[in-house]
């Protein structure tokens, strides 16, 4: 790997560990319900991402594997969430 | 040789697009006034970013280490697919809330 495209890695990395701060500063600070699942949402698309820079910067395909299955599981979560806060309860 | 080194070029390019993208919706996820304008920042990363990242891991996998790795596309799709049903349903979560919270809140001014 050039040293290029390590800085690279490194910067995006950097800047997704950046993202999910804030992104848990506003979790952290809400006001609202909505707002604290829209950040962990958010959060764990950045996860996601992570996880597939992660997968170039050790040039394996096992994080591709990885990767889908937060995507999936993600949005199972995002969407579980946003269903209680429209009724109370997730499965009717 | 030259050939191999704008690739990687073109991968730190789409990785820094994609590292940045995200950090600008975080700031609009942060700074935005209302609810309903904050839900739009993330937007930002899951179109952008996430097609920036797949798109560098795709070129990276298939053009440096000429290896098939087209199934990244998965990924993106999957976002594309499951993004806009979370988002219209906190969407609605927040609708629905809004409206019982002022409905409380009137019947209890007309209480009082």
């Amino acid at each position: 790997m050039s040293p290029l495209l390590s800085f690279a890695v490194t910067a995006a990395l950097v800047c997704y560990a950046l993202t999910m701060a804030v992104a848990t500063l506003r979790m952290l600070r809400g006001p609202s319900a909505q707002d604290r699942v829209l950040a962990l949402d958010f959060i764990s698309l950045n996860g996601m991402l992570v996880v597939l820079v992660l997968g170039i910067r050790y040039s394996s395909h096992m994080y591709f594997e990885a990767a889908l299955l937060m995507a999936l599981f993600g949005f199972v979560a995002s969407a579980a969430l946003a269903k209680f806060l429209l009724r109370g309860e997730v499965v009717e | 040789m030259t050939m191999v080194g704008a690739l990687e070029g073109l991968v730190a390019m789409l990785l820094l697009a994609s590292g940045l993208l995200s950090l600008i919706a975080a700031l609009g996820l942060l700074r935005l006034k209302s609810f309903f304008q904050r839900m739009h920042a993330p937007a930002l990363a899951i179109t952008f970013g996430s097609w920036c990242a797949a798109l560098a891991s795709i070129i990276y996998f298939v053009a440096l280490e000429s290896r098939p790795a087209l199934h990244t596309v998965l990924i993106v799709v999957l976002i594309a697919v499951t993004a806009p049903v979370t988002t219209t349903l906190l969407a609605r979560a927040s609708l629905f809330r809004d409206r019982a919270a002022a409905a409380a809140k009137h019947q209890q001014d007309d209480g009082a």
